[in-house]
C-alpha cells in the first residue's frame, strides 16, 4: 500500500481550541467501495448516473423514517456550542470537522430541496444544490466523523451528528458511493460471520491454541468453547479478540472468569462477531441482518443468556438496539437482562465472591481507564444510570492496586473518542486518526506526568486497535494499552473456588 | 378607517395565521415521524417521566448549554428570559380587563427588554468575533438577530423617546378579535415594531426558530433509557419482520 502522509499535532498542556484552518482535511479520503463490496449489500456498484435526484429521493425517504434527522436538520440555531467539542476539530482545526459545520453539509442540501425558505431565499439561509464538489465533501467529511456523540451531549437541543452522518452514509451507499472499509467488512459478516473473515476452522484452531497457552501458563484447563449446544451463556465478542493484541489477553480474561464462576458458556462460529458495522453506515436493514445472526445462534445453541465482550459500538448496538432489531428475546432466561455485558458478570462475581482477584499481580502498574464513547454516551451496564462508568472502575480497582482517573472533562460522559471509531479504523485515514486522538493523549499525558500512570485500560476493540497504532506517534508505547479483562486475567485466582 | 389600519390588520391576521398553521404543521410532522431506535444520550433517566423532566430542564434552564459554554449560556439566558418577561408585559394589550398581578409586574418587562436586547447584541457580536462562529454563520443568522434587536429597539423607542397612545393600540388589538378594524396610531416606532413582529411570526415556522417546538422532540433527550427492559419498534421496522 502507498504510504499515506500524516502529521502529528503538538500536544497542548491546557485544552486548547485551535484557530480554524479551512480545508486542512479536505483531501483526506478513505477508499471508495467497488462493486464487489457494494453489490452483495444491495447497493449500486458505482455512482449512479442520476445521483442528484436519487440522493434527494433517499433523503426524503429518511426524513420520513427518522424523527432525529427531521428535527435535527430543522432546528439548529448555529449557536456554536458544539464547535469546540469534536476531537477531530480539536486535532485538525478543519472547520468542517466542527459538528455544526459537518451537519451543515447536509443541512444546506436539505434546505435547498426540502424547505420553502431554501427554495425562496437560497443562499441567504445557506441552501445549496448538489454539485460534485459537495458530494466529495460529503464523502470525505462524513467519513471523518466517528459517531461518538460528544457534540450531542453538549448541544442545547441534543442534536446528534452521528444521526446525520449515518443518514449521509446511507444516502451515499444508495447512490453507489460507499466506503470500502465498512462495506467490505459487512460483506464478510454476511458470508463468514465476522468482520475479519475468520472461518470456523481458523477459529477452532485459535481457541485450541489459547487453551494450550493458558494451561501452560497457569496449569488450569480453562476452556474456550465454540458451538456448544445447551450452554448457559452465548458469548459474543469482537473478532479482533481472537488474535489482536491486547484484545486476545482480554479474551483469556473472559474465559478465566467463566471458568472460575463455573458458568457454562459458548461462542458461536455463526455469530462470531459482536461489532455491527451496519450502524456505521446508518442502514437499519444491514444492522438488523447482522443482529439476527446472534438471535439465530442463541436459538440454535439453546442458550439461556447472551453476554457481550469488550467492544464499544458493539455494546451500543447490543444494549440499545438489539431488542428492537432482533427481539423479543422471550426464549431466554427472564431473570437476566438481554444482553448482558461481561463487565456486569465480572463485577457481580467479584461482589458475590464467585471469583477472587489478587491485585498484587498488577502492582507494577498505575492504571487509568479510557471510557469508550459509545459505551459512555449510549448505554448502561446495570440498573443505575452511570453504571457504564462505575462497573469498569469497580472491576479495575479490584484488579489493580493503583488506579487513577483522567481529567473529568475527558472521562465518563465527556470522554473523547479514541479517534478510530465509526468506520475510520483504516490505514488510509491515519492522518485524521492521529489528530483525533490528540485530546485523549493530552489527558493521558497529564496523568502520566502527575501520577506516573503506566497503562490505560480500554473496553473496546476499536479503541485498543486505534491506541496501539496511534500512541507511538505521540511517543508512548503500544503496550500501554490494556484490555480491562487482561488486567482481570492477571489478577484472578484460579482453582479451589468452585 | 385609514388604509394604514387596514394594512396592519391584514398583516397581523396573515402573520398570526401563518404562525399557527405553520407551527401546527411542523409539530404534527415531528410528532408523527417515527424514531425507530433508542438513541437517548446517556447517562439518561430510565423512566419516561424522568425523560420528560430532562426535556423540561433543557427547555427552561438550557442545562446542556450550561455545561457546554458558560458565557454563551449567560447571554442566551439573558435574551430568552428577557424575552419571556417582555411577552408577559405585553399581555396587557391582549387581555381586558388587565389582572392585578399583570399590572403589578409591568416594570419587570422593561428590565426584561434590556436583558433581551443586551443579550442579543452580544450574540450578534460573537458571530463576527469568534472565528468558529463566524464560519458557521449564514446571512439569515445575522438577519434574525437584527430583526429581534429591531423589535426590541423600536419597543424602547415607544417607551422612552416617542410615546405611543397605548390606549388606542389596545383598542386596535381588541378590535381585531371581533373583526372590527379600529384606528391604529400612525406613529413610526409603533409601525416598525408591529411590522417586524409580523415578519418574525411569518418566518417562525420556516426558520431555525423551529428550535422552540423542536427541543421537545429531540430523541436524544426525550427518550427513556430502557431498551433492555422494553422492546421499542417502529411501524416501518416491524414490517421488515414479515
Amino acid at each position: 500500500m502507498a504510504k499515506v502522509p500524516y502529521t502529528v499535532p503538538a500536544l497542548d498542556d491546557l485544552p486548547t481550541v485551535p484557530r480554524i484552518k479551512p480545508g486542512a482535511m479536505s483531501e483526506l479520503k478513505s477508499y471508495v467501495a467497488v462493486a464487489a463490496h457494494q453489490e452483495p449489500l444491495g447497493f449500486p456498484g458505482e455512482l449512479v448516473e442520476n445521483w442528484e435526484q436519487a440522493a434527494v429521493a433517499k433523503m426524503g425517504e429518511l426524513l420520513g423514517k427518522y424523527k432525529s434527522l427531521r428535527v435535527y436538520l430543522d432546528m439548529c440555531v448555529k449557536c456554536g456550542a458544539c464547535t469546540d467539542k469534536c476531537h477531530y476539530f480539536l486535532g485538525s482545526g478543519d472547520p468542517k470537522n466542527m459538528p455544526v459545520a459537518r451537519q451543515d453539509l447536509m443541512r444546506d442540501i436539505y434546505r435547498y430541496y426540502f424547505t420553502p425558505t431554501g427554495k425562496v431565499l437560497g443562499s441567504l439561509v445557506g441552501a445549496k444544490p448538489w454539485t460534485k464538489e459537495r458530494l466529495d465533501d460529503w464523502y470525505n467529511y462524513f467519513h471523518q466523523c466517528s459517531q461518538c456523540r460528544r457534540c450531542s451531549l453538549f448541544c442545547p437541543y441534543g442534536i446528534d451528528t452521528a444521526e446525520i452522518s449515518m443518514a449521509a452514509r446511507e444516502i451515499m451507499d444508495s447512490i453507489g458511493l460507499g466506503q470500502k472499509y465498512c462495506n467490505e467488512i459487512i460483506g464478510k459478516v454476511h458470508k463468514i460471520g465476522n468482520n475479519l473473515g475468520l472461518p470456523e476452522p481458523a477459529l477452532v484452531n485459535t481457541l485450541e491454541g489459547l487453551e494450550e497457552d493458558v494451561l501452560d501458563a497457569t496449569g488450569h484447563a480453562v476452556k474456550f468453547p465454540l458451538d456448544v449446544e445447551g450452554a448457559e451463556v452465548l458469548f459474543v465478542t469482537p473478532s479482533a479478540d481472537f488474535f489482536a493484541e491486547p484484545h486476545v489477553d482480554g479474551l483469556i480474561g473472559y474465559a478465566k472468569v467463566f471458568h472460575q464462576m463455573g458458568l457454562s458458556w459458548t461462542m458461536s462460529s455463526y455469530a462470531s462477531e459482536a461489532g455491527n458495522f451496519g450502524m456505521f453506515i446508518g442502514n437499519y436493514e444491514q444492522m438488523r441482518k447482522i443482529a439476527m445472526r446472534i438471535r439465530e445462534a442463541a436459538i440454535q445453541l439453546k442458550v439461556k443468556r447472551i453476554v457481550f465482550g469488550e467492544c464499544g459500538h458493539a455494546w451500543r448496538v447490543a444494549y440499545a438496539f438489539l431488542n428492537s432489531l432482533a427481539g423479543p428475546f422471550d426464549f431466554l432466561d427472564p431473570r437476566y437482562p438481554v444482553p448482558q455485558h461481561i463487565m456486569e458478570l465480572t463485577r457481580g462475581a467479584i461482589l458475590s465472591g464467585a471469583i477472587k482477584l489478587d491485585s498484587s499481580a498488577n502492582a507494577d502498574k498505575v492504571v487509568t481507564v479510557h471510557d469508550s464513547c459509545n459505551i459512555a454516551r449510549a448505554t448502561r451496564m446495570g440498573p443505575e444510570p452511570g453504571s457504564q462508568f462505575e462497573y469498569p472502575r469497580f472491576v479495575l480497582q479490584a484488579a489493580c492496586p493503583k488506579f487513577v482517573d483522567m481529567h473529568p472533562d475527558a472521562t465518563r460522559e465527556r470522554t473523547f473518542c479514541c479517534g478510530g471509531g465509526g468506520g475510520l479504523l483504516t490505514d488510509e485515514l491515519i492522518d485524521i486518526r492521529i489528530k483525533g486522538a490528540k485530546p485523549r493523549v493530552e489527558a493521558l499525558r497529564d496523568v502520566v506526568e502527575q501520577h506516573g500512570v503506566t497503562h490505560m485500560a480500554s473496553m473496546c476493540a476499536i479503541c485498543k486497535s486505534q491506541f496501539t497504532k496511534v500512541l507511538p506517534y505521540y511517543g508512548y508505547e503500544m503496550g500501554m494499552v490494556q484490555s480491562v479483562h487482561q488486567l482481570v486475567s492477571n489478577a484472578i485466582l484460579l482453582g479451589g473456588n468452585s | 378607517m385609514t388604509g394604514l389600519s387596514v394594512f396592519y390588520a391584514a398583516l397581523l391576521y396573515v402573520s398570526a395565521a401563518v404562525l399557527v398553521a405553520g407551527l401546527a404543521f411542523k409539530i404534527r410532522q415531528y410528532w408523527t415521524t417515527p424514531a425507530p431506535l433508542k438513541i437517548a444520550v446517556t447517562p439518561a433517566p430510565t423512566t419516561q417521566a424522568g425523560a420528560y423532566v430532562r426535556v423540561a430542564r433543557e427547555a427552561a434552564l438550557f442545562e446542556s448549554l450550561f455545561y457546554s459554554n458558560r458565557w454563551l449560556w449567560i447571554f442566551a439566558m439573558a435574551f430568552h428570559a428577557g424575552l419571556a418577561l417582555v411577552l408577559v408585559r405585553h399581555l396587557r394589550y391582549f387581555i381586558n380587563p388587565v389582572p392585578d398581578l399583570l399590572a403589578l409586574i409591568q416594570p419587570l418587562g422593561v428590565y426584561g427588554g434590556m436583558a433581551m436586547v443586551g443579550g442579543l447584541l452580544v450574540l450578534l457580536l460573537r458571530r463576527f468575533v469568534i472565528d468558529r462562529v463566524r464560519y458557521i454563520t449564514r446571512p439569515s443568522d445575522v438577519l434574525m438577530l437584527l430583526l429581534l434587536i429591531g423589535i426590541g429597539v423600536s419597543g424602547f423607542g415607544m417607551k422612552f423617546l416617542h410615546h405611543t397612545d397605548v390606549v388606542a393600540v389596545k383598542a386596535f388589538i381588541m378590535g381585531l378579535y371581533v373583526f372590527d378594524i379600529r384606528e391604529l396610531p400612525a406613529e413610526p416606532p409603533l409601525l416598525a415594531h408591529l411590522f417586524m413582529v409580523a415578519l418574525l411570526m411569518i418566518v417562525f415556522p420556516f426558520s431555525k426558530l423551529l428550535h422552540v417546538p423542536g427541543v421537545f422532540f429531540s430523541p436524544t433527550r426525550n427518550q427513556a433509557d430502557d431498551p433492555r427492559e422494553k422492546r421499542h419498534l417502529a411501524a416501518w421496522a416491524a414490517k421488515l419482520e414479515g
